[in-house]
């Protein structure tokens, strides 16, 4: 339904724990999550709150860097920092994480250097990180064409399906996939298709949707008329629909569809409803589209505030306060000085990966470039 | 089994198929109709019998869906081949393929692989309606990351298929579904020559033919013809349209000084384009007549009571070869 201030979308009946002035109100629709939060000890809340605080501030610096011609481009990830650090970190260390490419806090928390992000919109680097290395958490590549890693991320679960790590009740070796893709994409044939493939083979799989409300200057009513938590339904994928800007929500709603999705329950989506509170990416200017009303509107429900003063309600005082700023100005300072240090990749990068084994053209072609530039160094 | 058996190349991709899906519990086969119909040509026959659903996978109707997810199981380690049901249906996949399938390999420096394979059954003859006959395979030679393939007989059907799955690249294999069913001898004790090598397939002095897929039988009706007027022509059965191994190619050249490039695909911006600028760079002294093109037009493939108007028959091929000894 419409809300007062005109272009806001309220959502209801919605799974929240946290109301916007922070206090623990949880709406009917949370009561079948609640359970989900139990296990969270004082230190995970505590946790929360660092991950969204040092996402919003590397964010920040990230969006200047590209403002001081560091990087060509940068898409900021400011006010959907609960969604992604809730989901996040109700996965297990075996699962598989597909992104768009604006999940840096779900990086950080699967353990990406956030640099390897940096090296992509830098332009040293079209992958960034590997995603075959374990210590990046099976954090995949950012997929850059909208919607196209829902179906690599389906796939990859029909994978785990067929390898027998779906279901045997062991929780080191069930394993699910999550994906993660916006509003915007929702209009895509990949992701109809998605929930199709999903449906038909049951997949261990959770499709996380974060509806920021834009696609660049497009608001979402024009993608759909209906909710899109209720999009996936009609492919046979159940749903639930979530206040994206409350961590708690996104981690129990997230926790209990992948532990059903391990147990090989089959699919199910999630759309955090979010709001995108920066540019499309720095290449934008939302002034051209969005009302100062509309903005107000959501700062007001900034996650990383209200989070904070549910935080202060359980004991968390100034003291920590200060010390995940410090910790975010020292991380900020540390990805700027070794922002600045990427260099660009070497000429042969140009060829070197473009097929596992060799390929005649594309030596010759290599072989050829690096003559001519050392051509032109003797000619100087 | 020493001695060559005599079969159509339907069944002898079949037979390298089962053996792959037996050599490697990472292979599957995925795409419509492929597993009690056995694939609307039948290619799959049996398979999915013996090897179960979840080797041989009935997907649903959707072709970027079996792009993206095999895409997907093969970053989990497997190695998908995926049947296109008919050339003229491949473009819901074209985004998978050329975005993705062709390009993941190189966003991630090497350390995804993609050995995903696409068989596409192509190429006219067979009077179907529109989008059952058409020759798309320059667009994937045109997309860097992808190898593509075109078996012409069916001992080649045999093992290129067996090599395509083997390769650590995704490779496009088209399939002249017009070859389907005529027989020829499998050796299956050994392979005749690499995934990636031209062929020659006939000698000769005069004219230096080359094509792929269904075109090389036309081409060898051709030299046959014109043997019996007198004149000798070599054919080259290309197999490999990315890379293209051009030194079988440059050596014949360097013989006969006269090339005909020959394709059922439209000629511009096609493979025998791409042949005719780079024999012209590398063996312009031994040319004796311009490299000429036999090919489609330049039109949509058009209604099967026409298609032997489109298609380049012997005698086109011969018209050419007599243009080319007119220099």
């Amino acid at each position: 339904m419409k809300s007062e201030v005109a272009g806001v979308v309220e959502v209801s009946p919605t799974v929240r724990f946290l109301s916007v002035d922070g206090t623990f109100a949880p709406t009917e629709a949370a009561e079948e999550y609640r359970s989900q939060l139990d296990g969270l000890s004082h230190d995970d809340f505590l946790q929360f709150y660092r991950d969204m605080a040092i996402t919003r501030r590397f964010d920040e610096e990230c969006t200047n860097l590209q403002r001081q011609g560091q990087m060509g481009l940068w898409p900021p990830s400011h006010g959907q920092e609960a969604a992604q650090v809730g989901s996040a970190r109700a996965a297990r260390p075996q699962d598989v994480l597909f992104p768009s490419y604006r999940e840096h806090a779900v990086a950080l928390v699967r353990g990406v250097d956030i640099v390897d992000i940096v090296k992509v919109m830098r332009g040293v680097s079209l992958g960034g990180w590997d995603a075959t290395d374990p210590s990046n958490g099976n954090f995949r590549n950012y997929t850059l064409v909208i919607g196209s890693q829902t179906l690599h991320a389906t796939g990859y679960a029909m994978g785990l399906g067929f390898d027998g790590l779906v279901g045997t009740g062991d929780p080191t070796v069930d394993a699910a996939v999550m994906t993660y893709f916006g509003d915007g994409s929702t209009s895509q044939g990949d992701v109809s298709e998605a929930f199709v493939f999903a449906a038909s083979n049951q997949t261990s799989q959770v499709f996380f949707l974060q509806n920021n409300q834009w696609a660049i200057s497009v608001p979402v009513e024009v993608q759909s008329r209906i909710p899109l938590y209720l999009r996936s339904r009609g492919f046979g994928v159940p749903s639930v629909q979530i206040d994206g800007n409350d961590v708690l929500a996104s981690y129990a709603a997230t926790r209990k569809h992948l532990d059903e999705a391990r147990a090989g329950q089959g699919p199910a989506l999630i759309e955090a409803v979010t709001y995108r509170i920066g540019a499309h990416t720095t290449s934008d200017d939302p002034t051209r589209y969005q009302t100062p009303e509309q903005l107000a509107y959501w700062v007001e429900r900034d996650p990383i505030i209200r989070y904070a003063a549910y935080l202060r309600s359980l004991g968390a005082d100034d003291a920590f306060f200060a010390e995940v700023t410090d910790e975010a100005e020292s991380f900020a300072a540390d990805l700027r000085h070794r922002t600045l240090e990427l260099e660009a990749p070497p000429l042969a990068s140009i060829f070197d990966s473009v097929y596992s084994e060799p390929h005649p053209l594309v030596a010759e072609q290599k072989a050829w470039l690096e003559a001519y530039e050392l051509s032109m160094k003797e000619a100087i | 089994m020493a001695e060559p058996l005599e079969m159509p190349l339907a069944k002898a991709i079949n037979a390298g198929l089962r053996a792959a899906l037996a050599a490697d519990e990472k292979v599957l086969l995925m795409g419509e109709d492929i597993g009690k119909l056995g694939g609307v040509f039948r290619v799959t026959e049996g398979l999915q019998a013996e090897f179960g659903t979840k080797r041989v996978i009935d997907t649903p109707l959707a072709e970027s869906g079996i792009i993206g997810t095999a895409v997907g199981l093969a970053m989990r380690g497997y190695r998908p081949v995926c049947e296109i049901q008919f050339d003229g249906f491949i473009y819901p996949g074209f985004d998978q393929i050329t975005s993705q399938l062709a390009k993941i390999t190189n966003r991630t420096s090497g350390a995804v692989p993609m050995p995903v394979v696409i068989r596409v059954p192509y190429g006219g003859h067979i009077g179907a309606v529109e989008h059952h006959q058409e020759s798309p395979e320059a667009y994937f030679a045109h997309t860097a990351g992808l190898r593509v393939v075109s078996p012409s007989t069916p001992n080649d059907g045999y093992w290129m298929i067996q090599e395509a799955i083997a390769s650590n690249d995704p490779v496009m294999f088209f399939e002249p579904k017009s070859r389907y069913w005529p027989k020829g001898p499998v050796d299956f004790t050994s392979s005749a020559a690499g995934l990636h090598s031209s062929r020659l397939v006939r000698t000769g002095t005069d004219v230096t033919l080359v094509g792929h897929g269904a075109m090389v039988a036309t081409l060898l009706q051709a030299a046959q013809v014109a043997a019996d007027e007198g004149v000798s022509v070599e054919v080259i059965d290309l197999r490999s349209l990315s890379p293209i191994d051009y030194a079988p190619i440059l050596a014949s050249v360097e013989k006969t000084g006269r090339l005909v490039v020959c394709q059922e695909a439209p000629g511009a911006v096609s493979v025998g384009s791409e042949i005719a600028a780079t024999v012209a760079e590398r063996a312009f002294y031994s040319l004796q007549a311009p490299v000429l093109r036999v090919s489609g037009f330049d039109t949509p493939y058009p209604s099967s009571k026409v298609e032997a108007y489109y298609l380049p028959d012997a005698d086109r091929v011969l018209e050419a070869v007599d243009r080319a000894l007119g220099y």
